[in-house]
């Protein structure tokens, strides 16, 4: 492999505007801006890693826009030259602004023009007809120029693709469809180069395997560009009064400190996890708001409007904090961010680095950080995170193989836009990284599935999709399903969302206030409080997409969830928030509460090896309760313990119930747990018969279903001249599919996609097979008379999610002094 | 209306072993069945509304490719059921069929399941609006309405008040909301004088019951049969949730 360096000296690499520009502005360029643009001479592909505000977007451009002005001038139109594609809308849009200052200050003869799915349609045909000469647009912008006709000669006089965040892009099903696009684009383009810019990147191996051309040499026709490295981050953790608590997940406790700090900062990002812990933060922040500080909210289920006012009232520096989910990750460039602020657990340390890079974008400047447990195993967490920042050290993503309902997508749309040779396209398939191991038979398989919806019984195939000609080339049946096809192109399945709507007299809805996924409603009774976009509302009713409600200002909200994160804790994470549970003189770093704790629990309970995994069993009231501490996410300790519940159910335990958090899983039982052959229940083998018995009727396979039916085009979520279906309907219809196609043909494709999803996305089986191989033959039973300091926080866990409002809140509390006095006698 | 609505009324029903529903419909005793089936015992009746055969191949017509299997999991069902109660007569309440092309797209098997189902029995195909001419070449009477044991058989209800009607078309779907979850199941609905049949195509739909296409048709609030996995939950009125 070559390894870019930036040996030439800039006089060489860049042309005299280029060069005066940078003086102009007192700059001169970067190594590896340089070393992009000779990369580019090379004719290379290229990962550039650089931190955040090192001038990593114009190191992509530079090639690109120094080839452009050198053009000789020509009369007729000549094809787009770069394409840039970010996993934002928002992030394009701010882009083509920042590209355009140099394009304008050196009079570059370059246009370059944003494309998303907000730009207006005149100026979308328009862009079709005379394609800019660098067009930044999202990845599923992308797929629906490839599946138009024409497609071939729009993209003939590619030269470049610039692929931003590429870290964000790659391990999901809209990567697959991305890498699947680039593969098709590069037919049509031989000559043009793939670029990949990032700030985090753990293994850019993996990168690479991902965005290269793998009819080309894969990993090593990419070059890897680094950036200087950034000022290291200053990261400390919170700590409330000396104290951590127990058990919970809103850092309530800490919400005056947290207050405080933003008072002392120019601007903070207020980063949680879920929605719901961002509007319990916002009214928290707002409740102590004594000097008024201009204190704002951002997450997904606000109106896209509302988000846009607080994003631009951010961008005019006129805001002093955003508490916000991970709706902000990624974005456009703030400069006055000066402190981010991590409210309850980070989950990852990669995650954590994208945070704190939104604070200071400039790299001489360390940015800061500030971590807020909310409860013990957090604190942990938190402190391995740090350690691992420090380090440098990130999560590695797992290798990613495409998905089969994506390529479903992608041959409709290759079909759409012209005639496909079956032979080439399965080579062009192959030459994308996902897909790179992709079998004849699953190919094969896929292309059946486009064209007649893949069945045993073969009653569709006069009704076939896409149709073989006399000339043997495949293509579209009619221009009506191709029409069809892109209306309902890309990767992202949003669950099914609700507009919350101020009520009307006669029952109709007012102003919409922002939507809410359907699930959320599940836990509200009519008449009930909750918070949404920082105020209390109350439930009024659902109509068919409305969810109707009144403003109550002056009642205690229920709170709809207090579940955790939905981002599991990551597995490098967990592992090292074992070892530092193990490594006891490691303990000094810890505050004061949290070392008693875990010296309490060496004293009165065990605390296991690194590779152990811990296991008590203990009485309390007339139940039997046997906790583990796996450390593996929420989702693989559910898959766990209703596996687990099956075995008990069989061994005779007569297990009653079962509560999870992300470090530690607590099963209650009539019976007595502590004789039970502890190897034998916790067996890999459970991952075989029971796991199947189990996923069959579960509506985690049916919800699994539903994502890959809409993805594969099986359901449409969009007819022509139709307004968009709702996710309700497209719920029904999908459960009755999947009964239907279970009983009738248990190897169909979509089933197999279903089955693959879940297994590594909602039930993490994947994980928890990884785990069972960990502990097998390291369970370390420890034996108690009553509960552990370590099992309080799982404990506490048990009927809280049915605990609405602050009386819950008072049991809850009682509660916990109970469990806490009970665990430290 | 009013007068009727008044009157203090106690919904009288039984759980039969099969975890079906018993009940009086007017003067006579129906059994509403898991399955979404309604068993006239008296008179050795089963009534099945809206199976909708063909609903896969209609869509895959327009590209759209639905498992196929939907028609033979419905006759599967159908049989269980016949299979279970040895009918003399078997009423498709309308929309057997899920367009006028349907019959034509049956597989071979399918269409001899429907000729095994006339078979030994009388078969009655009570037309609706998706099937309005009946079938073409398979076994069986066609009528627009039938008169049975002192109740109205049609497919599309009536509007009003409608005493001893039993009909089906509007595919009555029930929600029930609980603090963990909530639930949503085909359901039949009643006011012990007039029944609306679930839809019992594998691809039928729901419409929720407190829709307002179910306005004015009962004398009190009916009660919801919700189908369960082998029983019939009796579900009152003031348990329904809107969608």
């Amino acid at each position: 492999m070559r390894m870019a360096d930036s040996a030439a000296p800039a006089a060489d690499l860049l042309p005299p505007r280029f060069a005066d520009w940078f003086a102009s502005r007192g700059w001169s360029a970067r190594a590896h801006q340089l070393a992009m643009v000779a990369r580019a001479n090379a004719g290379r592909d290229a990962l550039l890693i650089a931190p955040t505000g090192g001038g990593k977007t114009l190191a992509g451009f530079l090639p690109s826009l120094i080839e452009l002005s050198e053009r000789p001038p020509a009369n007729a139109p000549r094809g787009l030259h770069t394409l840039y594609i970010s996993p934002l809308k928002a992030l394009a849009v701010d882009v083509e602004r920042n590209l355009n200052a140099p394009i304008l200050q050196m009079g570059l003869p370059v246009v370059a023009e944003s494309r998303t799915g907000d730009t207006g349609i005149s100026r979308r045909q328009r862009q079709r007809i005379k394609p800019p000469d660098i067009l930044l647009t999202t990845p599923e912008q992308l797929a629906l120029l490839c599946a138009w006709e024409g497609a071939r000669l729009y993209f003939e006089n590619l030269r470049c693709v610039i692929l931003d965040e590429i870290h964000t892009l790659h391990a999901s099903k809209r990567g697959d469809l991305l890498a699947l696009d680039l593969a098709r684009v590069q037919q049509f383009a031989p000559n043009m180069r793939r670029v990949g810019l990032s700030a985090t990147v753990d293994d850019p191996e993996v990168i690479k395997a991902w965005m290269s051309d793998h009819a080309k040499g894969g990993n090593h026709s990419v070059d890897l560009v680094r950036g200087p490295p950034g000022a290291e981050p200053i990261v400390e953790v919170l700590l409330s009064e000396g104290r951590v608590p127990w058990a919970g997940h809103t850092a309530q406790h800490a919400m005056a400190e947290v207050y405080d700090v933003i008072r002392k900062s120019r601007t903070a990002l207020v980063f949680v996890n879920t929605r719901f812990q961002a509007e319990f933060a916002f009214q928290e922040l707002w409740r102590l708001n004594e000097d008024s500080l201009p204190i704002a909210l951002h997450h997904g289920s606000l109106a896209a409007e509302q988000r846009r006012k607080v994003e631009a009232a951010m961008a005019r520096g006129e805001l002093r904090a955003v508490v916000c989910t991970s709706t902000l990750d990624l974005g456009i460039d703030w400069g006055d961010v000066d402190l981010v602020i991590q409210l309850a657990s980070p989950k990852g340390a990669s995650r954590m680095v994208q945070r704190i890079g939104r604070a200071n974008h400039r790299l001489d400047e360390p940015s800061r950080a500030l971590f807020v447990p909310a409860n013990r195993f957090e604190m942990l967490e938190c402190q391995a995170a740090r350690e691992a920042i420090a380090e440098n050290k990130l999560d590695g993503d797992p290798p990613r193989v495409g998905a089969l309902d994506v390529l479903a997508q992608h041959v409709m749309g290759c079909a759409c836009s012209e005639p496909f040779d079956l032979l080439a396209l399965y080579d062009e398939v192959r030459s994308s990284g996902p897909y790179r191991d992709l079998t004849w038979e699953d190919f094969e398989q896929v292309v059946d599935f486009v064209s007649t919806g893949g069945y045993a019984l073969r009653t569709y195939d006069k009704f076939r999709r896409i149709v073989r000609g006399q000339d043997g080339l495949w293509r579209v049946r009619n221009a009506e399903t191709a029409q069809r096809h892109r209306l309902n192109v890309g990767a992202i399945i949003s669950p099914a969302m609700l507009s919350v709507r101020i009520a009307m007299r006669g029952g109709r809805g007012g102003r919409k206030i922002g939507e809410v996924e359907e699930g959320m409603l599940e836990m509200l009774e009519p008449g009930e409080t909750f918070v949404f976009a920082g105020q209390v509302w109350r439930l009024v009713g659902v109509t068919n997409l409305d969810v109707l409600v009144q403003p109550a200002p002056a009642s205690d909200p229920k709170m709809p969830s207090w579940g955790g994160s939905k981002f599991a804790l990551s597995t490098y994470l967990a592992l090292r928030v074992r070892r530092l549970m193990t490594d006891q003189p490691h303990w000094q770093v810890l505050p004061a509460d949290v070392r008693e704790w875990l010296e309490a629990q060496r004293d009165r309970s065990v605390i296991p090896a690194e590779d152990e995994m811990l296991l008590e069993t203990f009485p309390r009231g007339k139940r039997h309760f046997m906790v583990v501490y796996p450390f593996e996410g929420r989702l693989a300790h559910t898959t766990l313990a209703m596996l687990l519940t099956r075995r008990l159910e069989r061994a005779g335990s007569a297990p009653l119930g079962f509560v999870c958090n992300d470090y530690a899983m607590a099963i209650w039982a009539l019976n007595p747990l502590d004789g039970l052959d502890f190897a034998e229940l916790f067996d890999e083998d459970m991952l075989g018969d029971d796991l199947e018995a189990w996923l069959a009727d579960s509506f985690m396979m049916k919800r699994a279903f539903k994502g890959c039916a809409i993805i594969a085009g099986l359901i449409e979520r969009r007819f022509p001249g139709e307004q968009q279906k709702s996710g309700r309907q497209i719920t029904f219809s999908t459960d009755l599919i999947y009964d239907v196609l279970r009983r009738h043909q248990l190897d169909h494709l979509l089933l197999r996609c279903a089955r693959d999803d879940a297994a590594t996305g909602l039930i993490d089986v994947a994980r928890l097979g990884a785990m069972l191989a960990r502990i097998k033959g390291r369970i370390r039973h420890a034996p108690l008379e009553h509960l552990s300091p370590f099992s309080v926080s799982v404990m506490l866990e048990i009927g809280k999610e049915r605990s609405p409002g602050q009386s819950g809140e008072m049991i809850l509390r009682e509660a916990a002094d109970d469990l806490i006095a009970e665990a430290m006698q | 209306m009013s007068d009727v609505a008044s009157r203090p009324f106690t919904y009288q029903f039984t759980q039969a072993p099969c975890g079906g529903l018993r009940m009086q419909l007017m003067a006579t005793e129906a059994l509403l069945r898991a399955s979404g089936a309604l068993w006239l015992e008296a008179e050795r009746t089963l009534v099945v509304a809206d199976l909708h055969l063909e609903k896969g191949s209609s869509y895959a017509a327009r590209g759209q490719m639905l498992p196929p299997y939907d028609t033979r999991e419905t006759l599967r069902r159908l049989a269980a059921e016949v299979a279970a109660l040895t009918p003399v007569m078997v009423v498709l309440l309308g929309d057997t069929f899920h367009d006028r092309r349907s019959e034509g797209r049956l597989a071979a098997d399918d269409a001899q399941s429907l000729r095994d189902l006339a078979a030994g029995r009388t078969l009655v195909w009570v037309v609706g609006n998706h099937d309005a001419d009946g079938p073409q070449a398979l076994p069986g009477e066609t009528t627009n309405e039938l008169a049975l044991s002192g109740l109205n058989l049609r497919h599309e209800p009536q509007a009003g008040l409608q005493p001893g009607e039993v009909a089906g078309h509007l595919h009555p779907a029930a929600r029930v909301t609980a603090t963990r979850g909530s639930v949503r199941r085909r359901c039949f609905i009643t006011d012990a004088e007039r029944a609306i049949l679930p839809a019992f195509g594998a691809y039928a739909g729901g419409l929720n019951v407190r829709d307002r296409a179910f306005a004015g048709m009962f004398v009190r609030p009916p009660l919801a049969g919700a189908l369960g996995v082998g029983r019939v939950h009796a579900v009152g009125w003031r348990s329904l949730a809107g969608d």
